[in-house]
C-alpha cells in the first residue's frame, strides 16, 4: 500500500477518539452556545416583565438557527484598510481557544471531553488565556481608532481578572492535591464536602473572576453599546460577530465547568457520601418525568397543530431519556449499569454548570455596569490582595488540619474568617493611597466658574 | 377648531371669568394690583404705569436711563436704554437681588427705527418677585453681552444671535446655535418668509420648482 | 446680511494645560448615539481618560416652532408644544394654556383647574419614570427599564382614555378642558396610586443601595447651588443641589395651592442626588394625585373665551414647574387672532448649557452617566 497513505490511517486508527470529539465539539457546541444566548434573551424577558423571542419557532426555540442563518447569508464587510489576514484569523483564534479548552473538561466519569490530561485544569486556564489574543487581534485589525481602544481596555480587564482566578485556582488546587479533572472531583468525594465550603473565598473570588474573565456584566464596559467607545467587535459583522460571540459563550460554559469541577463537586450528586441519600439518584429521572407531563399538559393547550406535536416530540423525548435513566441505575438492568455513573454524573455536572451560568445571567440583569477604572481597581486593589491572603489561608488550614490534626471544620471557619479580616485590611491599606488620590484628582481643575 | 365657548356640561348658572375681570389667580404678580375697578365700566387697560419701591429705587439709580415702568397684566416691565444694560443688570442682580436670569430673547418690530426689543425675564429667588427688563436696539447695534452678569446668558444670547441677528460685544464665543454655521439669514426677523426660503433652497440644490 | 462670526474656530472649546504636556484628544460624541437622548452632539476634548473640556452643538431637531407661532391662531400653534418635551407633551400644553389664559384675563374654572394638575402630576410620573429607565440603562442596569415602561404604560393608558392620545396628547384647550373627565378617571389613578408606592419601592431596592449604582453616581456631575442658579438651572438639577425651591410653592398655578406636598432637596448636587431627588418627586406626585381624587369639583369645564381669541395687545410671561425645570412662555399680542411673538423658555435648552460645567475632570465613561441625569429632551432643547 501507499505508506503515505498508510501512514494516515494509522494516524486515523489511532487517534480516531480524539477526532471525534474535535467534531463534536466544533459541530455542537456553537449550536448549544447558540442556544444558551437563546436562554438568557427569555431569562432576560422573565425578569423583566415581557416574553422574550416568541415568533420563531414554538416559543422562540428556533430563534437561534435562524440568528445563525442570517448571520451566515450576510454580507462579508471588511474595512478597507484593515489587515485581511488577521482580521480573518482573529475571532478563530478566540473561537479555537475556547473550544479546545473544553477538550480538556470532564463532565462525567468517563465522559471526558476529549482526554484525561494529567494537568487537566491548568490546560484548561492555560488555553483559555489565548482568548485575550484573539480580541487585541480583531481590534487592531480593525483599523478603527476606538476599535484598538476598546480591544485594548477589554485585554486589560481580561488578563487582570485571569491573575485573580488563577490564585482563586490555587487555594482550589492546595485542597485537591492534583490537576486531573477526574482526581479532584474523585477527591472531592473522598473529603465529603466540595470545596466550595472548604475554600469559600476562593469560590467567591473565583466566581467575580470568571465574570470578568467572559465580559460579562457588570464587567462589559468593553462591549456595551451605550459606551462612548465602541468595542472590539464593531467592525466585525455577519458570521465573523457570531464567532466572537458565540465564542463568548463557549468560554462561559468553560469557566463554568472549571468552577463547577474545582469548587461544586464536579459530577457528585450532593452528599455523595451519605448512603441514606441514595434516593436523590432517582432526581433526573423523575425531573425528566415531570418535564415530559408539564409538556403533555401544555400540548393540549397549543393552538396549532404542529406546535401540538412539537409539544408531543418533547415529551416524548424526555420520558425516553428518563426512562434511560432509570433503567440505568444499579436495580435495573444489568447491562445499562456501564453507563450509569457517566449519565448520572453528566445530569449533575449539567445542573452545576447550567446553575452557574443562571447567576451570570441574573448578575447581569440586575446589576448596572463598572466603571473601567473602577473594574481595575477591584480587580488589582480587592481580589488580588483577597485571592493572594486566601491562599495562605488555606495553606494554613491545611496545615492545622493534617499537621496538627485540627477538626475540619473548625479549621476551615477560623482561616476564612481570618482571612477576609486580613484581606480587608490588606486592602483598606493598600486603597488608602488610591481613595487619596483619585479624590485629589476630581477636587482640582473644577474650580474655575464658567465665567467666560 | 371646536366652538370653544361652549363647554360640553356648563351649566347656565355657572359665571365664568369675563375677559374683562382681573384673574383671581395667585400667578407672577409681583406687586400691588392696580386700582380695583368699577362694576360694569369698560375693561380696564390692560397696561398701566407701574409706580412702587422697586421702580422708585431703579429710577433714582439710573434716572433717565429707566425710559419707562409699567405693568402689563400685573406683570412688572422696566423699559430701559440700551447704553446702561449691562449696568442695570448687574445692578439688578446685585442690589436687587434677581439672581436668575429666567429667559433672555428678543422681539422684532421692523417697522420700528430701533428695530428689536432685547427681553430679559429676572427671577429673585429671595424676595420671590419676577421683572422684565426691555431695551431697544436697531439692526446695526450691538449690545453688550450678559454673561458676565448671568452666565446663563451664553447660549441665550447665541439663540438671539442665530434667530434675530443682534450681536453681543462681550461674548465669549457668538455664534449660531440652532441653525448650521453656514446658514443665510435671520429666521425670526418679520422679513424671513420661510416659504420663499424654502423654494429658494429646492431651486438652487434640487434644480426643480417646489411644488408648495 | 448675516454675521457669520469669526470666532468659529474648530479649536472653540475651552483651552486648558494638559497633564504631562501631552496632545489633546477631541472625541466626537456624533449626534446618532445611543445615549445621548436624541441627536444631541457633544465634542469632548480629552485629555487621557479625562475631559477638560466640552462643547454641545444642537440644533439637529430644530423645526423653528417659534416661528410658525406667528402664522397659527392661538388654538392652532396648541398641538404644536406638545411636540417639543415630547416626553411630558401634557405639561408643555399646561404651560401654554394658563399662559394664554393670562393673556386674555380668564381664568379656567375649579374642575378644570382639578383635572389639569391630576394629568399634569401624571405626566410628571410618566417623564421621570422615562428618564430613570433611561439613565439606569445608559450606566448598564437593563432591568429598571422595563419595570419603568410598565408603570409609564398604565399612565398613558389613562391618557388614552382621557383624551385619545398618549404622547402628544393636546389634552387642554384655552380655557379650560375640551373633555371632562371620564367616568372612572379617578378609579384609574386611583388603581394606579395604590400600586405606584410599590413599584417605586422596587426601583429603590434595584438601585438606590446597589454599591456600584453608588459608584457610577455619586460624586459625579457636582453642580453647587450657585453655580446652578447662574447657569439658570431648574427642576430636580436646582433642587438636588440643595436649594428648596419648587415653581408649584413659589408661584402656585393650577390647582397646586390646594394640595400638600414636599419639596424634596439633594445635598451635594450629584448625580446620585438627582436620582434621589427624582424618585422622590414621583412619590409626591403620587401623593397630589390622591388628594385631588379626593374632590374634583362639579362645575363647567371650560371658561368663556370666545370661539375666536382675540387678546388685547400687550404680553405675558408664565411659567410652570415642568418635570424638567422651569418651562416659560413668553407670548406678545399685537390685538390679533394670531400671536406676535412666542417664546418658550425651554428647560433642556437651559439645563443642557451647564453640561460643560459638570463634565470637566470626569472620565470618559461618566458623561454618559450626565447626560443622562440633565434629563434633556432634544424636541425641548433645540424646538
Amino acid at each position: 500500500m501507499n505508506p503515505a497513505l498508510h501512514s494516515v490511517l494509522a494516524f486515523l486508527q489511532g487517534w480516531w477518539v480524539e477526532l471525534l470529539c474535535a467534531f463534536l465539539i466544533v459541530a455542537l457546541v456553537p449550536l448549544i452556545a447558540g442556544y444558551i444566548v437563546l436562554v438568557e434573551r427569555k431569562l432576560m424577558a422573565d425578569m423583566q416583565a415581557r416574553l422574550g423571542p416568541m415568533r420563531v419557532g414554538p416559543h422562540g426555540l428556533l430563534q437561534p438557527i435562524a440568528d445563525a442563518l442570517k448571520l451566515l447569508i450576510k454580507e462579508d464587510i471588511i474595512p478597507a484598510e484593515a489587515d485581511k489576514l488577521v482580521f480573518w484569523f482573529a475571532p478563530v483564534l478566540s473561537m479555537t481557544a475556547a473550544l479546545t479548552a473544553l477538550g480538556a473538561v470532564a463532565f462525567g466519569p468517563w465522559f471526558h471531553v476529549a482526554r484525561d490530561i494529567n494537568i487537566g485544569l491548568l490546560f484548561v486556564v492555560g488555553i483559555s488565556a489565548l482568548g485575550p489574543f484573539g480580541i487585541v487581534l480583531g481590534g487592531w485589525a480593525s483599523n478603527n481608532h476606538y476599535s484598538i481602544i476598546g480591544a485594548l481596555r477589554s485585554t486589560a480587564q481580561l488578563i487582570s481578572y485571569e491573575t485573580t482566578a488563577g490564585f482563586a485556582l490555587v487555594s482550589g488546587f492546595l485542597l485537591s492535591g492534583t490537576l486531573r479533572v477526574g482526581a479532584i472531583v474523585e477527591q472531592q468525594r473522598a473529603d465529603h464536602a466540595w470545596y466550595a465550603f472548604l475554600a469559600p473565598v476562593g469560590f467567591i473570588t473565583y466566581l467575580i473572576a470568571s465574570i470578568a474573565e467572559t465580559n460579562r456584566a457588570p464587567f462589559d464596559l468593553p462591549e456595551a453599546e451605550s459606551e462612548l467607545v465602541a468595542g472590539y467587535m464593531t467592525e466585525y459583522s455577519g458570521f465573523r460577530w457570531a464567532l466572537y460571540f458565540l465564542g463568548e459563550y463557549a468560554n462561559m460554559i468553560v469557566v463554568a465547568s472549571v468552577g463547577t469541577t474545582l469548587f461544586l463537586g464536579g459530577w457528585l450528586r450532593p452528599f455523595p457520601s451519605v448512603d441514606w441519600l441514595g434516593w436523590l439518584d432517582a432526581l433526573p429521572a423523575l425531573l425528566l418525568a415531570a418535564v415530559g407531563v408539564y409538556c403533555l399538559i401544555r400540548a393540549g393547550k397549543q393552538p396549532a397543530q404542529v406546535q401540538k406535536l412539537f409539544m408531543w416530540a418533547v415529551a416524548f423525548a424526555c420520558f425516553g431519556v428518563a426512562l434511560i435513566f432509570a433503567l440505568a441505575a444499579p436495580l435495573a438492568m444489568a447491562p445499562l449499569h456501564i453507563i450509569y455513573p457517566g449519565l448520572y454524573g453528566a445530569f449533575w455536572f449539567l445542573v452545576k454548570v447550567s446553575a452557574y451560568i443562571y447567576v451570570f445571567m441574573w448578575l447581569r440583569f440586575t446589576l448596572p455596569r463598572f466603571r473601567f477604572d473602577q473594574l481595575m481597581r477591584l480587580g488589582w486593589h480587592i481580589l488580588i490582595p483577597l485571592a493572594l491572603v486566601n491562599i495562605l489561608g488555606v495553606g494554613i488550614a491545611l496545615a492545622l488540619i493534617s499537621g496538627l490534626g485540627w477538626n475540619r471544620w473548625l479549621a476551615i471557619a477560623i482561616t476564612t474568617t481570618a482571612t477576609v479580616i486580613a484581606g480587608l485590611l490588606l486592602i483598606r491599606w493598600n486603597d488608602r493611597h488610591a481613595v487619596a488620590a483619585s479624590l485629589a484628582a476630581e477636587a482640582s481643575p473644577v474650580e474655575d466658574s464658567y465665567a467666560g | 377648531m371646536a366652538d370653544e365657548s361652549k363647554a360640553p356640561q356648563s351649566p347656565e348658572s355657572s359665571q365664568p371669568a369675563t375677559p374683562g375681570a382681573t384673574p383671581a389667580s395667585p400667578a407672577a404678580a409681583a406687586l400691588p394690583s392696580p386700582a380695583a375697578k368699577p362694576a360694569a365700566a369698560p375693561p380696564p387697560p390692560v397696561q398701566v404705569p407701574l409706580e412702587n419701591e422697586l421702580t422708585r429705587r431703579y429710577r433714582e439709580r439710573f434716572g433717565r436711563a429707566i425710559l419707562d415702568a409699567i405693568e402689563d397684566r400685573k406683570q412688572a416691565i422696566l423699559i430701559v436704554d440700551i447704553a446702561q444694560f449691562l449696568e442695570i443688570a448687574r445692578y439688578s442682580r446685585d442690589t436687587e437681588k434677581f439672581d436668575l436670569l429666567e429667559d433672555y430673547t428678543a422681539v422684532d418690530w421692523p417697522r420700528r427705527e430701533k428695530r428689536f426689543d432685547l427681553v430679559a425675564q429676572l427671577y429673585s429667588f429671595p424676595n420671590n418677585v419676577r421683572l422684565r427688563l426691555k431695551t431697544a436696539i436697531g439692526a446695526d447695534q450691538t449690545a453688550d453681552s450678559l454673561t458676565s452678569v448671568w452666565p446663563v446668558a451664553n447660549w441665550l444670547e447665541r439663540e438671539i444671535f442665530d434667530l434675530f441677528g443682534i450681536a453681543f460685544q462681550g461674548h465669549p464665543g457668538l455664534k449660531r446655535i440652532l441653525l448650521p454655521d453656514e446658514w443665510q439669514g435671520h429666521p425670526l426677523r418679520k422679513d424671513y418668509d420661510i416659504l420663499q426660503q424654502d423654494t429658494a433652497w429646492v431651486r438652487e440644490n434640487l434644480g426643480i420648482e417646489s411644488g408648495q | 446680511m448675516s454675521i457669520v462670526a469669526d470666532t468659529v474656530r474648530d479649536n472653540d472649546l475651552h483651552p486648558t494645560d494638559t497633564l504631562l504636556g501631552a496632545d489633546e484628544l477631541v472625541l466626537n460624541m456624533g449626534p446618532q448615539h445611543p445615549s445621548t437622548h436624541g441627536v444631541l452632539r457633544v465634542k469632548l476634548k480629552l485629555d487621557g481618560e479625562r475631559v477638560i473640556g466640552s462643547e454641545c452643538v444642537i440644533g439637529y431637531l430644530h423645526r423653528g416652532v417659534e416661528k410658525i407661532a406667528e402664522s397659527r391662531s392661538y388654538q392652532q400653534f396648541a398641538p404644536y408644544v406638545d411636540r417639543m418635551d415630547y416626553v411630558a407633551a401634557v405639561s408643555n400644553g399646561l404651560g401654554y394654556c394658563e399662559a394664554v389664559e393670562k393673556l386674555l384675563m380668564a381664568e379656567a374654572p375649579p374642575r378644570a383647574q382639578v383635572i389639569r394638575t391630576i394629568l399634569a402630576e401624571l405626566q410628571r410620573i410618566a417623564s421621570h419614570l422615562l428618564w430613570l429607565g433611561t439613565h439606569a440603562l445608559d450606566i448598564g442596569a437593563l432591568t429598571p427599564l422595563f419595570y419603568c415602561m410598565r408603570e409609564r404604560e398604565e399612565i398613558l393608558k389613562i391618557f388614552e382614555k382621557y383624551c385619545g392620545a398618549r404622547l402628544t396628547t393636546h389634552a387642554f384647550r384655552i380655557g379650560g378642558l375640551q373633555y371632562d373627565a371620564y367616568d372612572t378617571l379617578e378609579k384609574d389613578v386611583e388603581r394606579f396610586c395604590k400600586d405606584f408606592e410599590r413599584r417605586i419601592q422596587e426601583y429603590s431596592d434595584l438601585l438606590t443601595g446597589n454599591s456600584i449604582w453608588i459608584g457610577r453616581t455619586r460624586g459625579i456631575g457636582l453642580l453647587n447651588a450657585e453655580d446652578c442658579i447662574a447657569l439658570g438651572a431648574s427642576g430636580p438639577i436646582l433642587r438636588a443641589s440643595g436649594v428648596k425651591w419648587d415653581l408649584r410653592k413659589a408661584m402656585p398655578y393650577a390647582a397646586y395651592s390646594q394640595y400638600n406636598f414636599e419639596i424634596p432637596v439633594g445635598t451635594r448636587g450629584d448625580t446620585y442626588d438627582r436620582y434621589l431627588v427624582r424618585l422622590e418627586e414621583m412619590r409626591q406626585s403620587r401623593l397630589i394625585c390622591l388628594q385631588a381624587i379626593e374632590n374634583i369639583p362639579a362645575g363647567p369645564i371650560m371658561a368663556r373665551v370666545g370661539k375666536v381669541l382675540k387678546p388685547p395687545p400687550g404680553e405675558v410671561y408664565h411659567s410652570i414647574e415642568a418635570p424638567k425645570g422651569i418651562l416659560g412662555y413668553y407670548i406678545l399680542s399685537d390685538g390679533g387672532t394670531q400671536p406676535y411673538r412666542v417664546r418658550i423658555r425651554p428647560p433642556s435648552f437651559i439645563n443642557l448649557q451647564a453640561l460643560d460645567k459638570m463634565v470637566r475632570g470626569h472620565l470618559v465613561g461618566d458623561v454618559v452617566a450626565i447626560i443622562g441625569t440633565l434629563d434633556i429632551v432634544l424636541g425641548e432643547v433645540d424646538r
